[in-house]
């Protein structure tokens, strides 16, 4: 057993496919109560890394200990203590709302005097009192949602991984899961999400964003937005938008639509907001209002991983 | 006069006892990207479906660029190209042949197939790539494929199911890039997202719930017609901050988030002074006026119809 108050830590974490380095010496340090998220682009090394941390993949070097149990020495033992849950709800539609969650509690061994007290609470967890002998197919979005939570914590796992867990759903039912996932995290549950979308990865306390199998960046949401473009962000107000973009080539460092306005990222060294306002204008654009925007996640981790828009060989 | 290359009149479907499209209406003008925004269920597939030619509405009208598509949809289809949610391409046949074999579906001359191949695949930086595999492609990659391909016949009219669904942001800006490079040529596109983020790249959006269109702007003046304002309060402890202002006066709804919370009030001027005096012993703190998104809008709007 290792570092009690951390929930998960790696040291040099790598796992090699052949000649692709798919994870490549990875530190993480994680507090037991956090709500982490897991960003980075497709073949990133993301879902290889959560493999390896749930005792499902060996490393090719380095360390993890999940829940005090290292990955490598103790798969069985990690995954006696972590739950999981997908987007791509793994609930059987044809079964009900009782019927799911006594399935799961077989597969996770819930001992069965504890059975009923569990299921009860994940039952009223999810809202779902009086709707236990429903077909899940019969349940809306929100409500699938939250019943695979409660399937996924049945056996009371001190460690959670969630991937892309609210895509798709009605916002107020994601704002309620999310509601549901901070107050786990508040009696201690440390919970990973695995995400595409950058307004999932707001609800996280940390960041974790993965490139090129490694840790780029990681801290909180405001902490990332802090980071540096480059240069100022500022939107622009202006039409023809394309012909805008192309007028700004060279004297910006980005440039970019963003629905009917354009975003672009200033050149320190290089035109101001009314310079940018004078060389539009002096090509027949019409320019409307100019302000600095605060950099979304999304920016960020754009600029973060630019450069690796050529692709890789995926193994 | 904007010409309008879509009109949909009172648009209705049931299947069974759902209504999946209750009486629907818009327009789109040409070279506009039109957005269809809603949760799952709120009946974005059906709509693109209609529009599509390949569902049949039970009441309603579209016309599309003059032609009616309920009585001459063959004609009308020439037209437009239609993407949905699993495009269909064939994994085992390379880029190339994939897009070789769409030209030759909607009858593509030879040679302007080879340009216009070269140039599309081109656009989506796809160009290395013509002797791969389809199915060796990365998500992002197939979703530009599929694009290539709805687009070797040179479309007026794109439609494109939720087309980002499980790419990351970085293949998204690509995607996006290569939107805004159609619309510039006259090409209007509908699209449909479940991603609220994704919906302010839209030049207007139709924010749907339950098969009905609520609420239809542009994202900058949905974001205005938001009532209220939205603002961030940063803390050591966003779930004690969080509890502290539940409940005020003028306090409209808390939101947790990662490292601070969000609140709508009724009036930023007056709130954020008062939100100031609650949240101070708290530690260090820090308040300002947050950017709402288009989920803010969605939800202050769909909250205000329910108390209304």
């Amino acid at each position: 057993m290792s570092g009690e108050s951390k929930a998960i830590v790696a040291q040099g974490l790598s796992k090699r496919f052949q000649s692709f380095l798919a994870v490549d010496n990875l530190d993480l340090e994680i507090a037991k109560g956090e709500v982490v998220g897991f960003i980075g682009p497709n073949g990133a090394g993301k879902s290889t890394t959560l493999r390896m941390l749930c005792g499902l993949l060996r490393p090719s070097s380095g360390k993890a200990h999940v829940a005090g149990y290292d990955v490598e020495k103790d798969p069985e033992a990690v995954r006696e203590h972590i739950g999981y849950m997908s987007q791509k709800f793994s609930l059987y539609n044809d079964l009900t709302v009782r019927e799911n969650l006594r399935f799961f509690g077989g597969i996770y061994r819930v001992p069965k005097k504890e059975f009923a007290g569990r299921m009860n609470f994940a039952v009223s967890m999810a809202g779902l009192e009086g709707r236990e002998d429903m077909l899940v197919h019969t349940l809306a979005g929100g409500w699938k949602q939250r019943l695979a939570l409660g399937c996924a914590i049945l056996h009371r796992p001190p460690i959670l991984f969630l991937d892309e867990p609210t895509s798709g759903v009605e916002p107020e039912a994601r704002r309620r899961f999310w509601d549901l996932i901070h107050d786990l995290a508040s009696d201690g549950v440390t919970i990973l999400v695995s995400t595409h979308y950058m307004d999932e990865a707001e609800y996280c306390n940390r960041i974790a964003l993965i490139n090129r199998g490694r840790l780029v960046a990681m801290g909180s949401p405001g902490e990332l937005r802090l980071r540096d473009l480059g240069g100022k962000l500022v939107e622009i107000a202006c039409s023809p938008l394309g012909a805008a973009v192309n007028a700004l080539a060279g004297s910006v460092i980005e440039a970019a639509i963003f629905g009917d306005r354009l975003h672009a990222v200033l050149d320190p060294n290089g035109p101001d907001g009314e310079e940018i306002r004078k060389l539009l204008e002096e090509k027949g654009m019409n320019v409307g209002a100019i302000r600095m925007v605060s950099p979304s996640l999304e920016d960020v981790f754009v600029r973060l991983v630019s450069g690796g828009k050529e692709e890789r060989v995926l193994s | 006069m904007m010409e309008n290359a879509i009109l949909v009149s009172h648009l209705g479907k049931s299947f069974g006892e759902v209504k999946a499209v209750r009486d629907i209406s818009f327009s789109v003008t040409r070279g506009e990207i039109f957005g269809l925004v809603g949760p799952d269920g709120a009946g974005k597939t059906t709509i693109m479906r209609m529009l599509a030619g390949v569902l049949q509405p039970d009441e309603g009208e579209i016309d599309l660029d003059g032609l009616d598509m309920l009585k001459d949809a063959e004609n009308a289809k020439l037209h437009l190209s239609y993407m949905p949610q699993r495009f269909g391409l064939y994994e085992d046949l390379t880029v190339s042949e994939n897009i070789f074999f769409y030209g030759e579906l909607f009858s593509v001359p030879r040679a302007e197939r080879i340009s216009r191949s070269r140039e599309l695949l081109e656009a989506a930086g796809l160009l290395p790539f013509g002797k791969r595999l389809a199915g060796q492609l990365s998500g992002g990659m197939k979703q530009k494929l599929g694009l290539v391909c709805a687009l070797i016949h040179t479309p007026r009219v794109l439609l494109l199911d939720e087309p980002t669904t499980g790419v990351d942001p970085v293949s998204r800006r690509d995607f996006w890039a290569i939107l805004y490079n159609l619309r510039e040529s006259g090409v209007t596109i509908v699209l449909s997202t479940a991603y609220m983020d994704e919906a302010e790249r839209c030049s207007r959006l139709a924010l749907l719930h339950e098969g009905k269109i609520r609420h239809c702007d542009t994202p900058s003046r949905l974001k205005e017609s938001m009532p209220g304002a939205l603002i961030s309060i940063f803390s050591g402890n966003p779930r004690k901050t969080r509890e502290v202002v539940s409940n005020q006066p003028g306090v409209l709804g808390v939101l947790l988030m990662g490292d601070r919370i969000h609140v709508r009030v009724d009036d930023a001027a007056t709130r954020i002074p008062e939100l100031e005096k609650l949240v101070s012993g708290q530690g260090e703190f820090e308040i300002r006026i947050a950017e709402p998104g288009i989920e803010d809008v969605f939800v202050a709007l769909l909250d205000e119809r329910e108390e209304a």
